[in-house]
């Protein structure tokens, strides 16, 4: 039988999907049920002096109205950060109080203050506009530069500053500076996205009087941690009686991770009521209270010889957390953050120092890369313009800095098991014809254009988290996954993962690599996740963790039922366990050729005494029955994906219009297991990497106001803002997992800003300009740049 | 959602009849609903004037293309009597928000609206459209009043807009990346002694930029307004572009329609 892994298999989960067979959290509907509508903060910083919900109450169709005071008097607890960051100087991070619903202080536009539950969806709109909230208006902190300097937000939190963290030596690296014949600097916004996954958050929440037991239906890439944190910090229920289901999942990049105020709030709330309710997200709630993504005001320095060699690295970074500090807020533009800004570079001595601030702005958490677009965009911006004060080649630069032997040990943390930087880069340079460049930079200047190509090479630290690695790190929990394989008596097989599929196509994948272990179609696998109830615990989807943790979960439990079932098949095949072979889903003794199918062995491991045996057991003396198998896979490292991408874009002077023109991409994903579903992966990545260069920018007034709160204002990327992506890939396997694979889930948004934002400041010779590239800002740039530099026609 | 009365009226007298100054007629949607939603605007009465037969079509009579009002902007940029006799008005249909709205947004619903960005109006400026109400003939040039301000008054309802066929015309538009409104559209549109630049997006309303018009009217060719300094003060400022910016996309935008032309 041909190997499934490798190949172009179509997606199992396409037929749902594009006939419009997915089952989404909006889409469930519990008789009874009642409508849950949010009063919200409309001031980014607030005292709560009253609530009075008098006259609400008597509207129409209205059931009840909780507040910050009842949730609290039933003591159910906030949402809570889930990694421990110390400071430079020793102290523990600092966490403010974050209460499912605010009682005493509102701190961002948005925030929860109480929750209207009517009859109709209708009658709580209304109802809601009916709750009258005295506020106290305070002065907002909302420039992430300025929020030390600004008033403190919450109690006891001084300067707003939640730690300063700073990882690797700062006297080796003045050291370092001082041996340098140039040092390259750059200053850097990191701009604040918003995430926008298509489907909304929304929940439905049902209390059963007679179980006890609320069931809450919810947008979650990870409905278990969500089950953990709701019961053991929330308080909600203990976990027995709290089930939480994750159905289809339109989109999460990060967004779907935390345990959100709606959903605790609508699960304890379904119990006081003893009746369903339903909360669905209108898109500005979805624009004004998901998790936002990155923030960053950077200064990074690079200490190089005249023949570039890269010395040291300096990166000090100021990182917006937002109101409050979230599940992975902290550890975002720390860990994984800090490692990966020495790039896939030789740097004999780097530090990073993250100071990160509190604002009166949505709270920011992972998105699609975390903390490593941060990163690669930090270096790769410094290594380009290393390139151009240096005069070589910014190709033959990376060249001469990479490391030429694996494992590669970083300055900073990560001990990269495999890779090869440098066949990436030539292959990338060979698909986008870097060579031809200089050719078509002057076709375009003939037609009065400015023509620029960048260049970003990347390496990515995934897998979210190996136990060990984390653990030296002294920050946070590891993060391992599980899968159990069921085996149905006729032989079918049920594989139920921790892994959330919400975009990744699980069903595909896992199917492709259980069949290949098992040697069945994969026709007769179904994969089961998103459910509590269903299945064993399981950390999620987040950190392109799914194939190289959960997957490798999945292949260890497989690996233990062939185990399970060898012993069966020597025993009816009468011959020793080591004289059994199992390929292609037999059972083959060696010399006698005989065989039993794996469906045969699953039947006797079900029904032993069957009529073929004479009602004797086939099973070895002692064995339990059944085959189910469970795993729990916690990987040895990080996996680390790496490559070059290569942005070429057109920018007509006149009205700053920026055109990707080509868009090459080489990855190095180890060993690929559906390369249909990689190259989505990758567009999709890429597509958001441009959106942050040169469309996206979630911007605050000074009073702490969303100003880019909806799609009039807020550039989302349109397919006819991309070229045609060129992808390629390059394979060095991972050593850290039995299939050599790499992830592949955030590789496109790591790699892709800066390859676009370097081809722009190519073009406009050097110039400097912020991310996100708008026409304005880059007409600007182009008015200020000499005639000469470019020959307009 | 506020609840309000729906009307589907049979023809334009009974459309005309029910209106209030509490009511809002419906043609694409594609304003109202959203205002509604948003609680920008509420109403007692929607009047649906999509089933009135008579307001819609396309057809050429002499030197007039005449558009009936309910015409959707994709069955605009798709016509081929269009796409023969202005077909900078076609491109400029073709190029109006997104498919969706294309597919559901009117001619007439756009110029009552009256959005300082949308596209139609600069249409009607440079084109010396004259709209066609149940009660008179309005001239665009007296039709456009202010920032969603029209001449139309409660109870009236556009039924077609006339415009004058040129003998080259063009469109340019620098879209808002984020709704693809115009940021900067410029309208410019040749007849044998006079050409006219109009220009939406720009300031508070659609405009005519005389100096733009004069000058190309004596010289027809880019080199005729090339390095001029238009006036920004009165231009528009927000999150998207500047004034200083917009200025400079209409002299630009200009340049690139006579080149087109
Ligand atoms: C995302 C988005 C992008 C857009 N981009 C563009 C763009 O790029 N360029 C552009 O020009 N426009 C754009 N538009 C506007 C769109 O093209 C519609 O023309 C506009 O929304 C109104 O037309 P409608 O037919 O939907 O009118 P409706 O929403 O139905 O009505 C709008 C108003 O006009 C009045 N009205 C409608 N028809 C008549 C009539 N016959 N007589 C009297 N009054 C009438 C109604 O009473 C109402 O007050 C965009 C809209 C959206 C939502």
């Amino acid at each position: 039988m041909a190997s499934l892994v490798g190949s172009r298999v179509e997606r199992k989960e396409d037929k749902k999907f594009l006939t419009g067979k997915g089952r989404y959290t909006a889409d469930i509907n519990i008789t009874n049920q009642t409508y849950a509508v949010f009063v919200r903060s409309p001031h980014s910083r607030a005292k709560i002096q009253k609530i009075d919900v008098s006259k609400a109450l008597r509207a129409d169709g209205v059931v009840s109205i909780l507040t910050g005071e009842e949730i609290a008097k039933d003591k159910i607890g906030g949402l809570i950060a889930g990694w421990a960051i110390r400071s430079q100087d020793g102290s523990e991070m600092k966490i403010p109080a974050n209460p499912p619903l605010a009682k005493e202080h509102a701190n961002f536009v948005g925030e929860p203050i109480a929750v209207v539950i009517a009859e109709s969806l209708a009658e709580a709109k209304a109802a809601a506009e009916l709750v009258n909230v005295d506020y106290k208006v305070l002065k907002g902190v909302v420039n992430t530069a300025e929020a030390m300097n600004g008033e403190t937000i919450h109690e006891g939190i001084d300067k707003n500053l939640c730690y300063d963290w700073l990882l690797g030596d700062r006297k080796a690296v003045e050291e370092a500076f001082a041996k340098a014949d140039k040092i390259i600097k750059v200053d850097l916004i990191n701009n604040r996205l918003v995430p926008n996954a298509m489907e909304p958050r929304a929940c439905v929440t049902d209390y059963n009087t007679a179980s006890e037991e609320i069931t809450l239906y919810t947008t979650s890439q990870n409905p278990h941690l969500s089950r953990l944190i709701m019961s053991a910090f929330g308080g909600v229920a203990p976990e027995n009686k709290l089930r939480v289901v994750a159905p289809d999942v339109g989109g999460g990049f990060g967004s779907k991770i935390n345990v959100y105020n709606e959903e605790i709030v609508c699960s304890w709330a379904s119990k006081k009521i003893e009746r369903p309710i339903k909360w669905v997200a209108e898109r500005t709630e979805s624009f004004l209270t998901d998790t936002h993504a990155r923030d960053h005001v950077t200064h990074a320095e690079l200490a190089v010889t005249k023949d570039g060699k890269f010395l040291g690295f300096k990166n000090e970074t100021i990182a917006n957390l937002g109101a409050y500090a979230r599940v992975f807020a902290t550890v975002t533009p720390t860990y994984l953050f800090g490692p990966c800004a020495t790039g896939v570079y030789v740097i004999p001595a780097a530090y990073t120092n993250v100071k990160a601030v509190y604002t009166n702005t949505a709270p920011i958490d992972a998105y699609r890369g975390a903390g490593r677009p941060e990163a690669t965009y930090t270096i790769e911006r410094l290594v380009e313009k290393a390139a151009m004060e240096l005069g070589i080649d910014k190709t033959e630069l990376r060249m001469r800095n990479f490391p030429k032997q694996f494992p590669f040990k970083q300055t900073l943390v990560h001990t990269i098991d495999s890779g090869d930087y440098g066949a990436g880069l030539e292959k990338a340079k060979k698909m986008s014809d870097y060579d031809g460049f200089e050719a078509r930079r002057k076709k375009s200047a003939a037609n009065g254009k400015l023509r620029g190509i960048g260049v970003s090479s990347y390496f990515e630290a995934c897998g979210i988290a190996p136990s060990a690695a984390v653990m030296s790190l002294g920050c946070g929990v590891g993060l391992w996954e599980s899968a159990e394989v069921r085996f149905n008596p006729t032989g079918q097989i049920s594989i139920y993962t921790g892994s959330h599929s919400h975009g990744q196509s699980h069903d595909t994948t896992f199917a492709q690599i259980a069949a290949d272990e098992l040697g069945v179609p994969m026709e007769n696998i179904d994969v089961i996740h998103g459910d509590t109830d269903k299945g064993t615990f399981g950390m999620g989807t987040y950190g392109s963790r799914s194939l190289t943790v959960g997957g490798i979960a999945i292949v260890n439990a497989c690996r233990k039922i062939v185990a399970k079932g060898k012993k069966v098949a020597a025993k009816m095949l009468e011959v020793s366990e080591n004289e059994i072979d199992f390929k292609n889903g037999e059972f083959v003794a060696l010399k006698s050729n005989k065989k039993k199918t794996i469906g045969e062995i699953a039947f006797a491991l079900y029904l032993p005494g069957s009529r073929d045996s004479d009602f004797k057991s086939q099973l070895p003396d002692g064995m339990e029955p059944g085959l189910i198998e469970t795993a729990f896979f916690d990987p040895a490292n990080f996996s680390f994906p790496a490559g070059t991408h290569i942005c070429e874009v057109e920018i007509d002077p006149e009205t700053g219009e920026v055109k990707v023109e080509k868009y090459t991409a080489v990855d190095d994903f180890g060993r690929i297991v559906n390369p249909n579903i990689v190259e989505g992966q990758v567009h999709g990545g890429i597509a958001q990497g441009i959106g942050q260069a040169l469309y996206e920018n979630a911007q605050y007034d000074e009073t702490g106001q969303l100003v880019t709160a909806s799609y009039m204002d807020y550039t989302m990327p349109r397919a006819d803002n991309f070229p045609e992506f060129n992808l390629g890939f390059t394979c060095t396997p991972a050593t850290t997992n039995p299939l050599g694979v790499k992830g592949c889930g955030e590789a496109g948004a790591i790699a892709s800003p800066p390859a676009v934002m370097n081809a722009v400041i190519d073009a406009l010779g050097g110039q400097e300009i912020s991310m996100p590239a708008t026409a304005e800002k880059v007409w600007r740039a182009c008015k200020s740049m000499k005639k000469s530099n470019y020959k307009a026609a | 959602m506020k609840t309000f009365n729906y009307h589907a009226p049979k023809d334009v007298k009974e459309a005309s009849k029910l209106a209030s100054v509490n009511s809002a007629f419906l043609a694409g949607g594609m304003t109202s609903i959203p205002s509604i939603k948003l609680g920008l605007a509420s109403y007692t009465d929607v009047i649906d004037i999509k089933h009135i037969r008579k307001l819609s079509g396309i057809k050429v009579a002499g030197k007039s293309l005449i558009i009936g009002s309910t015409t959707k902007h994709a069955e605009v940029a798709s016509s081929k009597e269009v796409q023969k006799a202005i077909p900078s008005l076609a491109k400029l249909a073709g190029k109006i928000g997104d498919a969706q709205v294309r597919n559901r947004g009117t001619i007439g619903g756009s110029i009552s609206n009256n959005d300082p960005s949308a596209c139609y109006p600069s249409a009607c400026m440079a084109l010396n459209a004259i709209i066609h109400t149940n009660e008179r003939k309005i001239k665009a040039s007296d039709f456009f009043k202010g920032m969603f301000e029209t001449a139309l008054k409660k109870k009236e309802i556009i039924e077609a807009v006339e415009f004058q066929i040129p003998e080259k015309s063009d469109y340019q538009k620098h879209p808002n990346p984020a709704s693809r409104y115009a940021i900067v559209g410029v309208y410019l549109a040749k007849y044998k002694d006079i050409v006219n630049v109009a220009v939406t997006g720009a300031k508070s309303c659609v405009y005519i930029d005389s100096d733009l018009s004069k000058k190309l009217s004596s010289n027809f060719s880019p080199s005729a307004i090339a390095g001029m300094k238009l006036d920004s003060s009165e231009m528009n400022s927000d999150i998207h572009a500047s004034a200083e910016y917009r200025a400079n996309l209409v002299l630009t935008y200009a340049k690139k329609a006579v080149e087109a032309c």
